[in-house]
């Protein structure tokens, strides 16, 4: 890693741009496979009903219909964390959206029809709709089975007899000796609702099963290995019988991690005598039956001295987790051991309750339950530096958590967590903070500036893996296999950087295999918790020393020297200090063969891995322990507009800094902040599920639903990249795919109460939630 | 069931369609072309933007039938003699991709807007693309992409082709330009 770097660090363009912009990438929905069947789904229209009758056989009898299932005949339980859901629902149903019937047919035309003819009754029960009514006594159970669900043991605790799928708690010092004393005190709650990823590539699998057990898969996952592996359980079958292909994927921000539609279309296929069946969910079965973001209401407590010094944090989350918890549970997890934001806390306590409810049920969604419990962290953090009279600014920098502290598990900070100062003080300076806007250009606006810090660290088990493989090509290139997915973030390009900078090979012969298969590509968890660049690279680096390690000795062997000799340039093997005595990788890269003949070596291969180290569970009764391979810091700072004659909020500048370590690549990075604001935008300002009164989803569509456009962009936004390398990461780096989204709508909340004057707790921050705010406020200055 | 013909990326095809087959459909599903994306169905998110005689269409929310005797151009069209378009060639150089899906039919959009209007203003261009939904991006680098297009095709900047491609989209070892490539 001495000397310059040729490729690390630099701009280099996506290694899948051009198949991208050419329609060569072929996606799953693209996907066809000879003598392939379509799916369709009917779904429940009742948030929580018991199933009196299922008639089917209308449908069976549609000509071109091959196979119709219910949940009746399917006795599997599949779950990532909580083994709590069934393929198609049985007996009853708990969210509205929950797939019933599903029937496999020639056309999707025909697949469509017979849902329709398929008759069900249902007797409506009473659902569940707010996990704050689902905590107490008396409420309806969800899964009134939970005690017997098959789990995480240790890491997970559901409660049974309750609706509690899982409680994090977080003990640290003495809360409320510290409450009690401090000079200042605040209590605040707020709400973040269910979100959608709305990757523009809807759920899509093929499966086709096969004689013995066995089944070829199409997916698009961001977790081969891991569909692979919950179907291995689901349906007690080897490993190896499941072979999981994951093409290009079409977004994925988290929704597309676990295990979805895949056991859905395999019992079809099975069903339907191993014809592949593909499933392709519609813009509306993404919203209302695939998993989501789940809910927040949370309550903070902070109590400060007069200088300014945090001494008690206290906050009780309570998670919306509808109708199934698989995923949910570690999102209530993290956001748990991630929840009094990056302070030093000495006295803190988190309860962190992940709560059945009949609605569509949660999932890991970009960033990870971090931008919810931040939203209510930042927002209360700033109401405190009102409180205390102090700069918002001021305040976070004399709480932030500096060398010497530990986090709220006990984990001590070091100097290799990156500086959340420096990101606090970047952001913060972008934007001109403590200079006033400028007046705005109508007389009905206002402005108003605001700050927020985030962190994350990627929320996974203490055992997370991932390895490479590299194989040289006759012409001595290379070939880097992975099954972590690329679904937009660029991590291959980053790879393939790596793999360059560390094989000494120019980067165009280096190729990064983009079909995952899980026959030939090596072992890797799943693609989520910016986690891939980190634990891949790392393992490119190993794989490639492994590559050279093999080159090296052969090169020696042929030159009559000690491999420790043999340098490597540029693809060409030599001896160290005379460079005359060379060979070109492509004649070691199958063996190298002798003037007479003699050939010695063989085909080159490497292989490199990373395991998480060091990684504890945590104390079930104080949360204590290191659940964090590291951590990545950075704040938003913004400057809004609100009219206040539409509620209209206008963005200026956002400016976001983050600690990245090393940046990899400028280009790509830069991208994933962009793409990670905007999106946060969304979930600050438009997004939100809304549910009537039986728990109905009323928005399952764009119209409905709006996520940002073109037109809303900011007027300006800017990025600090910050590089306090991570010391176990490759060339420094740590991770930051998810990271620019979250704290997005805690900043503007901060500046939204510096242009108005007014606290706004409930996200999204629309037109008509703010103009009703306005209204009332101004009714109310008339009244007084 | 009804006969029509019509020319697609300048090739005629000649098909026989349901009446209630989309232009979507037998893009993807007939002639195979699948670059053309499906991301909702019901023409909210534009991913399926193709150029119906030249003009920006939802392809999932035109009729087969209604194309007889119409031009179709889509994204497979877009990259000619092995060469890729100049707007291709921006969405690479401006970092304008990320998973790609929305990828084609922000393509067509941009093309049409270009054929209209070679040197739009920039809110011209957000216009243009307004209706294709991009969850990837944020847009930023998609309208710097745009606007590279535009500059380089009035020859404000010396180049105005694409790299060059080998067979089938495969990009072959000429050099390249912008700031990709790392070489």
């Amino acid at each position: 890693m001495s000397g310059e770097l040729r490729y690390v660090g630099k701009p280099v363009a996506r290694d899948d741009a051009v198949d991208k912009v050419t329609g060569a990438a072929r996606y799953t929905h693209d996907l066809a496979i000879p003598g392939m069947l379509h799916a369709a789904m009917v779904t429940s229209p009742h948030a929580s009903a018991r199933i009196v009758r299922i008639e089917p056989s209308a449908a069976e009898a549609l000509p071109g219909v091959r196979a119709v299932l219910t949940g009746e005949t399917l006795d599997y339980r599949v779950g990532l964390y909580m083994v709590d859901k069934r393929i198609l629902a049985r007996d009853v149903v708990r969210y509205q959206g929950e797939p019933v019937v599903a029937v496999a047919a020639d056309t999707l035309d025909i697949a469509r029809e017979a849902c329709r003819l398929v008759e069900i009754d249902y007797e409506p029960l009473e659902p569940v709709l707010d996990p704050r009514d689902a905590l107490q006594d008396g409420s309806p159970l969800v899964h009134p089975d939970l005690g017997s669900y098959e789990h995480m043991k240790g890491v997970f605790f559901p409660e049974a007899g309750t609706n509690v799928a899982h409680h994090q708690k977080v003990r640290k010092g003495d809360f409320d000796a510290a409450f009690a004393a401090a000079d200042v005190t605040l209590t605040a709650s707020f709400y973040n609702p269910p979100v959608q990823h709305v990757a523009m590539e809807t759920h899509a699998t093929i499966v086709q099963t096969l004689p013995a057990d066995r089944a070829e898969i199409w997916t698009s996952s961001q977790a081969p290995y891991t569909v692979r592996h919950l179907m291995s359980v689901c349906f007690g079958l080897p490993h190896a019988s499941l072979r999981v292909h994951v093409p290009y994927v079409g977004g994925g921000f988290g929704g597309k991690a676990g295990v979805h539609l895949e056991p859905l279309a395999f019992v079809l296929s099975k069903a339907a005598g191993g014809r592949p069946v593909k499933i392709v969910a519609t813009r509306e079965e993404e919203f209302n039956t695939i998993p989501s973001r789940q809910g927040l209401h949370s309550t903070v407590e902070i109590g400060a001295k007069r200088d300014g010094t945090i001494v008690a944090l206290k906050a009780t989350y309570v998670w919306d987790a509808g109708a199934y918890a698989d995923y949910g549970v570690n999102v209530g997890r993290a956001a748990a051991y991630s929840g009094g934001g990056p302070y030093v806390l000495p006295n803190c306590w988190i309860d962190s309750y992940v709560v059945y409810t009949n609605k569509i049920f949660g999932t890991a969604y970009r960033g990870f339950g971090h931008l919810e419990v931040l939203c209510g962290i930042e927002r209360a953090i700033d109401q405190m530096a009102r409180k205390l009279d102090m700069d918002p600014v001021e305040f976070r920098r004399v709480n932030l958590l500096r060398e010497g502290e530990t986090t709220i598990t006990g984990e001590p900070f070091t100097m290799g967590h990156g500086s959340p100062v420096a990101c606090l003080d970047a952001a913060a300076e972008a934007i001109d903070w403590g200079t006033p806007s400028s007046p705005p250009e109508q007389a009905s606006k206002v402005r108003g500036k605001g700050i927020a810090m985030l962190h994350k660290a990627p929320a996974m088990p203490t055992y997370t893996s991932c390895a490479v493989v590299i194989k040289l090509d006759e012409d001595g290139a290379a070939d880097v296999l992975v099954s972590g997915v690329d679904y937009g973030q660029g991590t291959y390009t980053v790879l393939k950087q790596i793999a360059a900078e560390e094989l000494k090979l120019s980067i165009d012969k280096v190729h990064v295999t983009w079909d995952c298969d899980t026959a030939f590509s090596p072992y890797d968890w799943q693609t989520v918790a910016s986690r891939f660049a980190y634990m891949g690279g790392n393992a490119v680096i190993e794989a490639a020393a492994d590559c050279l390690r093999q080159i090296r000795g052969v090169a020696g062997q042929a030159f009559d020297v000690a491999p420790a000799r043999i340098a490597c340039e540029d693809g060409v093997a030599f001896v160290d200090g005379d460079p005359g005595r060379r060979i070109p990788y492509e004649q070691l890269a199958l063996g190298y063969t002798f003037e007479n003949g003699n050939s010695i070596g063989g085909p080159v291969i490497g292989h490199g891995r990373y395991i998480a180290t060091g990684l504890t569970h945590l104390d079930p009764q104080t949360g204590q322990g290191l659940p964090a391979q590291y951590w990545t810091y950075g704040a938003h700072a913004v400057e809004i507009e609100v009219d206040t004659e539409t509620g209209e909020i206008e963005v200026l500048d956002i400016a976001t800094a983050i600690d990245a370590g090393k940046v990899l690549n400028p280009k790509l990075c830069i991208g994933q902040v962009v793409g990670g604001v905007i999106q946060g935008l969304g979930s600050a300002l438009w997004e939100e599920f809304r549910f009537d009164e039986r728990g109905r989803f009323l928005n399952p569509a764009f119209v409905d639903y709006k996520i940002p456009t073109a037109k809303d962009l900011p007027r300006r936004m800017q990025q600090a990249l910050l590089e306090y390398p991570q010391p176990d990461g490759p060339y420094g780096a740590r991770g930051v795919a998810e990271h620019p989204m979250i704290s997005v709508p805690s900043a503007i909340g901060n500046a939204l109460f510096d242009a108005l004057g007014i606290e706004f707790t409930t996200l999204p921050l629309n037109y008509e939630r703010i103009l009703r705010r306005i209204r009332e406020a101004q009714e109310g200055n008339e009244v007084a | 069931m009804h006969e029509i013909s019509l020319t697609v990326n300048g090739q005629v095809e000649r098909a026989t369609v349901a009446a209630g087959m989309t232009l979507l459909e037998l893009l993807r599903d007939r002639l195979h072309l699948t670059g053309t994306k499906e991301g909702c169905g019901i023409g909210e998110c534009g991913a399926c933007t193709v150029l119906l005689d030249g003009l920006p269409v939802t392809a999932c929310l035109v009729l087969a039938v209604e194309t007889d005797g119409c031009d179709v151009r889509t994204i497979e069209g877009e990259a000619t003699a092995g060469r890729l378009s100049a707007l291709q060639q921006a969405f690479i150089d401006a970092g304008a991709i990320q998973c790609g899906f929305c990828t084609p039919g922000m393509v067509m959009s941009a093309r049409a807007l270009l054929e209209r209007n070679p040197n739009p203003s920039d809110e011209e261009i957000v216009e243009a693309i307004a209706g294709n939904l991009c969850r990837c991006t944020g847009y930023e680098a998609i309208l710097h992409a745009v606007r590279l297009a535009a500059g380089r095709l009035q020859g404000r900047e010396a180049s105005d082709g694409g790299r060059l491609l080998a067979r089938d989209g495969e990009a072959n070892s000429a050099p390249d330009r912008g700031e990709g490539g790392g070489r």
